[in-house]
């Protein structure tokens, strides 16, 4: 009787009822027999906590339905969804593409991905330097770059929309150019058997006909060179970015701008020989809004994570890596931001228009940029030598100090340059083997990854998002096996070790 | 109600080939008609999806046209396979030692004695105007003597078809890729790789964005080729040493005066 009447006082049937005086004049007979303060019933006590348990009573009593009479507040994610991909970069937008597509029925799933940051102003794609190139040492590895590289010459046919302009991802076909010196000699021929042997067309030079192609080079040191005739390059990864959101969206994607701050799990504990372990469910993402303390739970099946550097900490937030260290539960996921610098600098009679990606026996890289006699380059510093995460700051003596001397020393003309400009990026970098974090966690059963990929994510998007769409939808994978790059080598200790690593 | 909409995707039918935008063209104003199936496909799902699938439908029949005889090259050798391409896709081509071309009459006939030259190698062919692209070029890539392609206004040609062409770097003499509107700069650098080019026919590429300037990088990228075409435009000045300074605060990347298609 109680309930009913609070029910009703807060759907606003009742009237207001006169305030109850406390001295007691409008009562008398029954002796009060309470000592404190009487309970005012108006009508405005407690009527936010009824407001609220009215929402609730109405949502339960619409089940599967997003229809809220009062309305939410706009960029909200929608309340329940299939999968959530955390991280909106190249690879969560390409996983949101392939399971459209590779799903034929059309709204038979929701996908929304979150991405924390609108205007991508610290994402790893964004800031990459856009190489694509087949010279791996790993067979999956290049198979991915393969299947990539036909992805974005067949792009308009994947991703065209109705309407709308053809894409055009500035692809520019120049190849990359590894240098070996004499130790690293062999290795570099074996890599590129190993690649030829997957189909991709790589030429190996040796010093006098580099010389006679690129006349700029110094091939001093260099014993052997490796070149790609096709299929490699670089091109805008912005434009495949957002070719991808577009084409996704078209299907029905959901795009919130949210960040992920905590999970609602439910865990059993599960006897086996070695012990007790603790397997895991994420019931619920919790979303907040930017600049605002509101969230929204999602309630989802599976979760994503596609957040690049900030994987480790997503990943944490489910509970992997947070236990004992020596259990299973305590392993965490391996993969770390390394901020990388990217130096452009103005030379005029630098190599001209034939200038492919050169990669240096140190390890330093360049490349032309437009057409100008403008060239960008890097080098991915050692390990000891790694700079700060906190912050994309540029420091420029690395350029000056470590990586001008390598350059000037292979291409003389660069002993004059100009830096015109620089800026860093973050590789989510695979501290265990450098290569990619594909598939679900053993424990926590709904998070999948796929993430690590140490600096050759863009390239691989095309190819990595269709393998995870398709373990999805097809519980195995089905063009490229990847189940190398499972979780679980994490746990038994082998490494999958690609050699080439710019 | 629904008949009208009928009516009036049957109407669109025939404009739905017309309502793409192609490659290379500068942003016009658009006709009446694409104006109106735009308004169409933005209202009505079933229009946009007949539009897709028309797209679709496009790729479909472009494949089709560039497929990979093989049944050819297993019974005549590579030579006459792609004699046997080239001519299917109504263009020209030439063997080693005779004069005259194989070619295509008015109503797509063509004799069939190249059949008998197996053994003797192609060395010219004439694929202007065809819808060559890259897959068309399996066909191609074995001819090992080839001296002279003709590539000039291929609408299917693009960089990546560019990237296939580095098979013939020591025998192919002559190449034109004019009025090939998806070639564009990015594409001509990876000519860097035929050495023995002696010809190469670079007019009316609408793609390319300063052309003086692509001319001069080219020449240097190629020095015993002669560059025909990519002439300067009018009043630009090429100045001494060959490259210009880029102007103003521009971003790396951005080519000047690029007419690429952004997206928003």
């Amino acid at each position: 009787m109680i309930r009913a009447a609070r029910l009703c006082r807060g759907l606003g049937l009742l009237r207001a009822r006169p305030l109850l005086d406390p001295a007691g004049d409008s009562a008398p007979g029954p002796r009060r027999l309470r000592t404190g303060q009487p309970q005012r019933r108006d009508l405005f006590s407690g009527l936010e906590k009824e407001v609220v348990k009215f929402r609730k009573k109405l949502k339960e009593s619409l089940p599967g339905s997003d229809w809220d009479p009062f309305g939410t507040t706009k960029g909200l994610p929608p309340e329940r969804a299939d999968v959530v991909i955390v991280g909106g970069g190249v690879m969560g937008w390409s996983v949101a593409y392939w399971l459209k597509v590779l799903e034929p029925k059309r709204d038979a799933l929701r996908v929304v991905v979150i991405e924390k940051d609108p205007t991508y102003s610290r994402a790893s794609t964004v800031l990459s330097a856009g190489g694509i190139r087949q010279q791996f040492s790993l067979p999956e590895n290049i198979q991915m770059s393969l299947y990539s590289a036909f992805f974005l010459r067949t792009i308009n046919e994947h991703l065209g929309v109705v309407n709308e302009p053809p894409i055009d991802i500035q692809f520019n076909p120049s190849g990359y150019l590894f240098l070996a010196s004499e130790d690293r000699a062999a290795v570099l021929e074996e890599n590129v058997n190993i690649q030829r042997a997957e189909g991709a067309e790589v030429s190996l030079l040796s010093p006098a006909q580099l010389k006679k192609k690129y006349p700029w080079i110094n091939t001093d040191g260099v014993a052997v060179a490796s070149y790609g005739l096709e299929n490699e390059g670089w091109f805008d990864p912005w434009s495949l970015l957002n070719a991808f959101r577009r084409k996704a969206m078209s299907m029905g994607v959901y795009q919130c701008f949210g960040e992920v701050i905590s999970f609602t799990l439910s865990s059993r504990e599960i006897t086996v020989p070695e012990g007790e372990l603790t397997f895991s469910r994420i019931n619920y993402v919790c979303v907040q809004m930017p600049n605002s303390l509101e969230y929204q739970l999602v309630e989802c099946s599976l979760v994503i994570n596609a957040a690049g550097p900030w994987s480790q900490k997503l990943a944490e937030m489910a509970g992997i890596g947070v236990g004992p260290p020596n259990t299973q539960e305590g392993i965490k996921l391996p993969v770390e931001p390394r901020k990388r610098y990217i130096f452009v600098w103005h030379c005029p009679d630098g190599p001209g228009l034939d200038c492919p990606m050169l990669v240096d026996t140190t390890g330093a890289y360049f490349r032309r940029e437009g057409m100008g006699g403008n060239y960008l380059g890097g080098l991915s510093p050692a390990e000891e030598e790694e700079p700060d995460i906190q912050d994309l700051e540029v420091d420029h003596d690395f350029f000056q100090e470590k990586i001008w001397p390598h350059l000037a020393q292979r291409v003389p003309v660069f002993e004059s340059l100009k830096v015109k400009s620089a800026w860093a990026g973050y590789y989510d970098y695979n501290t265990f083997d450098q290569n990619a974090v594909l598939g679900p966690h053993p424990l926590v059963e709904n998070m999948l990854f796929i993430t690590g990929f140490s600096g050759h994510g863009l390239q691989q998007s095309p190819a990595a998002g269709r393998a995870m769409a398709e373990l999805i939808l097809n519980g195995r994978f089905k063009t490229i096996n990847m189940e190398k790059f499972s979780f679980n080598r994490f746990l038994s200790g082998e490494q999958v070790l690609e050699r080439n690593i710019v | 109600m629904a008949a009208l909409r009928a009516l009036q995707q049957r109407r669109a039918l025939p404009r739905l080939l017309r309502a793409r935008r192609p490659y290379g063209s500068a942003p016009s104003p658009e006709p009446l008609k694409g104006r109106i199936l735009q308004y169409l496909c933005d209202r009505f799902y079933d229009i946009e999806y007949l539009v897709d699938w028309s797209a679709k439908l496009r790729y479909i029949s472009l494949r089709r046209k560039n497929m990979y005889y093989g049944y050819t090259k297993d019974h005549y050798g590579d030579n006459v396979a792609a004699a046997y391409f080239v001519l299917c896709n109504r263009g020209r081509v030439r063997f080693q030692g005779q004069e005259s071309w194989f070619c295509v009459d008015q109503n797509g006939k063509y004799s069939s004695d190249f059949l008998q030259l197996r053994d003797v190698p192609v060395v010219a062919v004439d694929l202007a105007g065809s819808v060559l692209n890259y897959d068309g070029l399996d066909n191609l890539v074995k001819l090992t003597a080839l001296k002279s392609l003709d590539l000039s206004r291929c609408p299917h040609v693009d960089d990546w078809a560019l990237t296939r062409l580095h098979v013939f770097k020591d025998s192919l003499e002559e190449l034109s890729l004019a009025g090939c509107p998806r070639v564009t700069e990015r594409g001509l650098a990876c000519l860097h790789q035929l050495e023995h080019l002696r010809r190469l026919d670079l007019s009316h590429l609408p793609s390319v964005p300063a052309p003086g300037l692509i001319r001069i990088l080219v020449e240097e990228m190629l020095p015993w080729c002669e560059v025909v075409g990519l002439a300067p435009l009018s009043g630009a000045q090429t100045s001494g040493d060959g490259r210009e300074e880029p102007g103003g605060d521009r971003r790396a990347g951005e080519i000047p005066g690029g007419s690429a298609p952004s997206l928003s």
